[in-house]
């Protein structure tokens, strides 16, 4: 029997490199012994990915897309399809699933610094795989026809016409049509089944190509491949299957149960999943009172929303997705782990996650002065991050630190010089306490005492 | 020996051969390009749905609103009250374009101060010139939060961008211009057909 099996291997061995790839990939793919609980949210994102393929194909087998028929299609569907209702929601769930796991996968890269030197490509890779999920995310949702899928698709679309010269053109362009319609809907129902899943699949290959040449990082940063045995093993690793292959199950295993939950329980999660406009079908006539997009933009939309002119407002929502582009040639610090940076560093990014969230907050509610206000200061934390995240990024004298605060407050200064506007006089002068406070504290701090030193970094791993 | 291996290469030949190829391939996936690209443009289907609409407005009372579709977009028709049409000057300090200087947003004819043919009616393009949400009428005196000094207007619940009843912008919102005028003309005292200038239905 076990014969055949290894006659068997060698037949097919001599013909595809079966066991080679497994071997490399898998059995004898060293990763470190240190893993922790953010390092499941790789191979879940795989696992979402699955459920999204497997389940938008059954979608699409009673999906119509056309603008007279999408909407009652998707409702016949939950009504009349045998399982319908259950394939949709696994659909919808998995792509807020998709984004909850990425936006972990992310920070997990942020917080021990995943990005930085050899793994910079690997990053670029993966800041492109969720820029295009981004299109994906959005072009689905504008299949179900719905009053947000519309209008969604109308401002988002829109976004496109701030660009000086061709901005008009570009939109048609895009749609097809002078207003979004059904060849807008058609199109996109190709791109997001068709096209962006295979981009997708394409980049996720060459994701975890770059992982495995490079070598995954670690909650502590230290390079595994510094240190081998005389076999040339890493002294800390060890080989991906079966340690983590059978580790990464228990992560799946729980994230089944937490996305079966709300598969079952709560598939619109308040509003949060499945907009509730998004059960009446598209008008182009009437805009709903209270847009928004999905949960997973709002952090953007809230800086596009902020800031009181088309092209800047367009511009800076941009640079908040492009600027990941930078992140290992902005933080080029020797520290790759949170661990062993400074108290301020650890206090800065808290305070960055927590400005995301509440980004994404005010990015779901309507536009009152103080919110559209509140959005400006923390747009101003969410880029000042990535100004700090620099000045920290090496020794700097104090000079640094003084220019770089007096050029940020100037920065503050001018903007709100530009939009001054009495009525808000008050509501401007208390809220510029929040960037003030933070930029102050950020820069001074490292000057006036020691709490911006690192820690040493370990010559080999600390789990024990 | 070092003769024939000569013959059998020239780098320098080979070398220009591949430029030129890769050269020529590249024009070639330029041209193919274009089709793929060009698809994209609205068809000819697309492009002839844009007939005039006729629309009677003997039954609009003042400051009501009527809403039509013409190429796939809301086209507002609203009757302005005297006091609507007084009030319209005062508001000139707080706009981004009080005299309608932006010629893409209204035809000639339309350039004045009510924005119109006539000042009692206003039409306008139903699209915010920011992002292309659908702005809500609020008119005088209807309960609304934008403010005491609301002197009626269209209210942008996308991003806040406000326009005032002769569908020009605030300053200090996100939209930069005013609300577009489209081609109209008046058929009748009564009938208005939008997409269609005075001067071309004349002749």
């Amino acid at each position: 029997m076990n014969g055949t099996r290894t006659g068997l291997l060698s037949w097919i061995d001599e013909r595809f490199p079966l066991t080679k790839l497994w071997n490399e990939h898998l059995a004898q793919y060293y990763a470190p012994r240190n893993f922790n609980f953010w390092y499941f949210f790789g191979s879940l994102a795989l696992v979402v990915l699955i459920i999204q393929i497997l389940s938008g194909i059954w979608l699409a087998m009673s999906y119509k897309p056309d603008a007279e028929l999408a909407f009652s299609s998707v409702e016949y569907i939950m009504r009349d399809v045998d399982w319908g209702w259950l394939i949709r929601y696994l659909h919808s769930t998995g792509a807020s699933a998709f984004f909850v796991v990425v936006y972990l996968h992310m920070f997990r890269g942020i917080m021990y610094g995943s990005y930085k030197s050899p793994r910079e490509l690997l990053w670029l890779v993966g800041v492109v795989i969720y820029v295009v999920l981004m299109a994906e995310a959005f072009m689905g949702y504008l299949l179900p026809w719905g009053q947000m899928s519309y209008w969604g698709a109308q401002v988002i679309i829109s976004l496109f016409g701030a660009i000086p010269g061709i901005g008009e053109a570009l939109t048609t362009w895009i749609r097809g049509d002078y207003v979004v319609s059904d060849v807008t809907l058609n199109r996109f129902f190709a791109l997001h089944v068709v096209a962006l899943p295979i981009v997708l699949l394409g980049l996720i290959v060459v994701h975890i190509m770059a992982l495995h040449e490079v070598g995954s990082n670690n909650p502590d940063g230290v390079e595994i491949k510094k240190n081998k045995d005389e076999h040339g093993i890493p002294r800390d690793g060890i080989p991906f299957h079966p340690y983590y292959s059978v580790k990464d199950i228990m992560g799946v295993a729980v994230f089944l149960f937490l996305f079966a939950f709300v598969v079952f329980f709560l598939p619109e999660m308040g509003g949060w999943f499945l907009e509730h406009d998004n059960f009446v079908p598209a008008d182009p006539l009437k805009t709903p009172e209270h847009i928004k997009p999905l949960w997973y933009f709002t952090p953007f939309y809230a800086i596009l929303r902020a800031i009181p002119d088309k092209l800047t407002g367009v511009l800076a929502m941009g640079l908040s997705i492009v600027v990941f582009f930078f992140l290992p040639w902005i933080d080029r610090h020797p520290v790759k782990s949170v661990r062993y940076r400074s108290p301020l560093f650890k206090v800065l990014l808290a305070l960055f996650a927590v400005t995301f969230v509440f980004l994404g907050y005010l990015g779901t509610q309507p536009v009152y002065p103080i919110l559209s206000e509140l959005g400006l200061r923390f747009s101003e934390l969410y880029f000042g991050f990535f100004v700090l995240l620099w000045v920290y990024s090496r020794d700097r004298s104090a000079g640094v630190f003084w220019t770089t605060l007096l050029v940020v407050l100037a920065v503050i200064g001018v903007i709100d010089w530009i939009r001054f506007d009495p009525s808000k006089g008050t509501l401007m002068m208390v809220s510029v306490l929040i960037p003030v406070v933070y930029f102050v504290g950020f820069l001074v701090l490292p000057v006036l005492t020691r709490l911006n030193e690192s820690r040493p970094v370990p010559e080999r791993l600390t789990a024990k | 020996m070092t003769k024939t291996d000569k013959q059998a290469v020239n780098t320098g030949r080979r070398r220009f051969l591949t430029a030129a190829t890769t050269v020529v391939g590249a024009v070639g996936v330029g041209f193919v390009a274009v089709p793929f690209i060009a698809s994209w443009q609205p068809s000819a289907k697309a492009k002839a749905i844009g007939a005039p609409v006729d629309v009677d407005i003997a039954k609009l009372e003042p400051s009501q609103k009527l809403t039509i579709t013409w190429r796939g977009k809301p086209v507002w028709i609203v009757r302005r009250s005297k006091q609507t049409l007084n009030e319209l000057p005062s508001l000139d300090g707080e706009l981004r374009d009080p005299h309608s200087e932006v010629e893409s947003q209204q035809p000639a004819y339309c350039q004045n101060e009510y924005r119109s043919l006539k000042p009692e009616y206003l039409v306008l393009v139903g699209i915010c010139t920011h992002l292309g949400c659908s702005p809500t009428y609020v008119p005088e005196g209807e309960a609304h939060s934008l403010g005491p000094e609301w002197k009626g207007g269209f209210f942008c619940p996308c991003h806040g961008s406000r326009f005032d009843m002769a569908g020009r912008v605030f300053q200090g919102v996100p939209a930069p211009t005013n609300l577009e005028v489209p081609a109209y003309h008046y058929e009748s005292e009564t009938r208005i057909v939008v997409g269609v200038d005075p001067a071309s239905a004349q002749a």
